[in-house]
């Protein structure tokens, strides 16, 4: 594990037990507390500029795509063979996210992956969402800390069931932690399954977990310009949460120019102001809420019925050949 | 910080490949990191030299194609360049746009012995 920036996530456990082996061996920690990182100037590496624009080697071809590697590297690695690769870094995340959303459809689950700064009121406005939420539909949770089960415990309290993923120094929750979350849960068709992200308005971006949509949630104790400070997070969220607006005649924050900012960086998205104290704005929320719950189970409605025609189709076609093979 | 994380994958990708064609040691590693994408370059390469080190592709360059920023501008109805989200188009102002080109973060190759 790194201990420097932590992200390997492979001391992650879910309520309390470990969750990976490793994979492979772990000797990036030494090397990284042995100093500050080694700066790249225009000479060695090339560098990308504030501006988004890339210099490259003094000897690389001055365009982005230069030819394979070994037209870079030609001087004093004649021998080396290039092997094409073309695999996205996220590739195995992404694979598992799509089990989980298989999974998911297959039980006609909702899930949500709720994101945000540390503080915005996630744990709070999930608790009120579940006591509102009563009597709808099954309700389990999936909370994400570094450490702690406080969140967790905070879920349970209400009657729902809930799991805690401690990802020790990691910054993010990932498509394989929320499958075996999930297993442990095991929902019921039909659930609402809320995940709590790790509060951190970076890195939980780039992560797919399977879920519907991403919820972005931003409290009007922070400041307006974060859609525009975290554009990747606010891009994409497919719904936000602009929280805690009873302290909103308190507060320096303009509700409107934060709307107008998200929708610079995500154009249409969705925005419902709610308070987790007043209650205020749930009957919006627990209305979107109760469309995606609606959406899932017809899509699962439809995937039965497609399945129905199929074995149908396929059993008179037994039959006729069964049939056929009589006669 | 999930660079880390990235550089894990990477790493994974990297040895895998390495493996199947009977390489001993990977000499280069070149990526496609697009200029929208959730990556921190410096980040990426501190992280690059923290995992290798100790597996087949330690001392390894790194190499990073950059892959510019685009996106799908709806008053303009064409393509337009995306140096950062949030920014406006650069022909009319709008921030009507969709991301088409410039999120990308792949392994393109790798030089191996």
């Amino acid at each position: 594990m790194c201990t420097t920036c932590g992200c390997g996530g492979h001391d992650a456990t879910i309520d309390g037990k470990p969750m990976y082996r490793p994979a492979h061996a772990h000797t990036h920690a030494d090397a990284i507390t042995h100093g500050p990182p080694h700066h790249h100037g225009h000479d060695a590496h090339g560098h990308f500029h504030a501006d988004g624009t890339w210099h490259g080697r003094a000897y690389e071809v001055p365009h982005a795509h230069a030819g394979p590697l070994g037209a870079a590297h030609a001087p004093g690695t004649a021998e080396a063979r290039i092997v094409q690769v073309e695999a996205d870094l996220l590739a195995k995340n992404d694979a598992l996210a799509a089990a989980n959303r298989r999974l998911l459809a297959e039980r006609g689950i909702f899930a949500l992956n709720l994101v945000s700064s540390p503080g915005s009121g996630k744990t709070t406005l999930l608790v009120r969402t579940i006591e509102a939420w009563r009597g709808r539909s099954p309700v389990v949770v999936i909370e994400g800390d570094q450490q702690t089960s406080f969140d967790a415990d905070r879920i349970r309290a209400t009657g729902a069931p809930a799991v805690q993923i401690n990802t020790g120094k990691g910054c993010h929750l990932d498509a394989m932690m929320v499958g075996r979350a999930l297993a442990e849960l095991d929902p019921a068709p039909g659930s609402l399954a809320l995940i709590e992200n790790v509060g951190n308005l970076v890195c939980p971006a780039a992560f797919d977990l399977g879920e519907a949509h991403k919820v972005v949630i931003l409290s009007v104790t922070e400041g307006e310009d974060k859609p525009l400070k975290y554009p990747d997070m606010f891009g994409a969220a497919d719904l936000m949460l602009v929280s805690k607006v009873d302290l909103a005649p308190y507060v320096n924050f303009d509700i409107a120019k934060a709307v107008a900012y998200a929708h610079r960086v995500r154009p249409g998205l969705e925005v419902i102001e709610v308070s987790a104290t007043t209650g205020a704005g749930f009957d919006r929320w627990l209305a979107w809420l109760e469309r995606g719950i609606a959406a899932a189970a017809t899509r699962r409605d439809g995937d039965v019925e497609a399945l129905k025609a199929r074995v149908a189709d396929l059993e008179s076609k037994l039959a006729a050949f069964a049939g056929g093979a009589r006669i | 910080m999930h660079e880390m994380a990235l550089a894990e994958s990477m790493l994974e990708i990297v040895e895998a490949t390495a493996r199947k064609h009977g390489a001993t040691r990977v000499s280069a590693v070149r990526l496609e990191i697009g200029a929208l994408s959730h990556v921190a370059i410096d980040a990426l390469r501190f992280c690059f030299d923290a995992v290798t080190r100790g597996s087949l592709a330690e001392g390894a360059a790194l190499e990073i194609d950059a892959t510019p920023g685009e996106a799908w501008c709806m008053p303009c109805g064409e393509r337009v360049a995306l140096a950062q989200r949030g920014d406006p188009c650069p022909r009319c102002g709008s921030f009507q746009l969709t991301v088409t080109r410039g999120d990308e973060m792949r392994v393109r190759d790798i030089a191996i012995a």
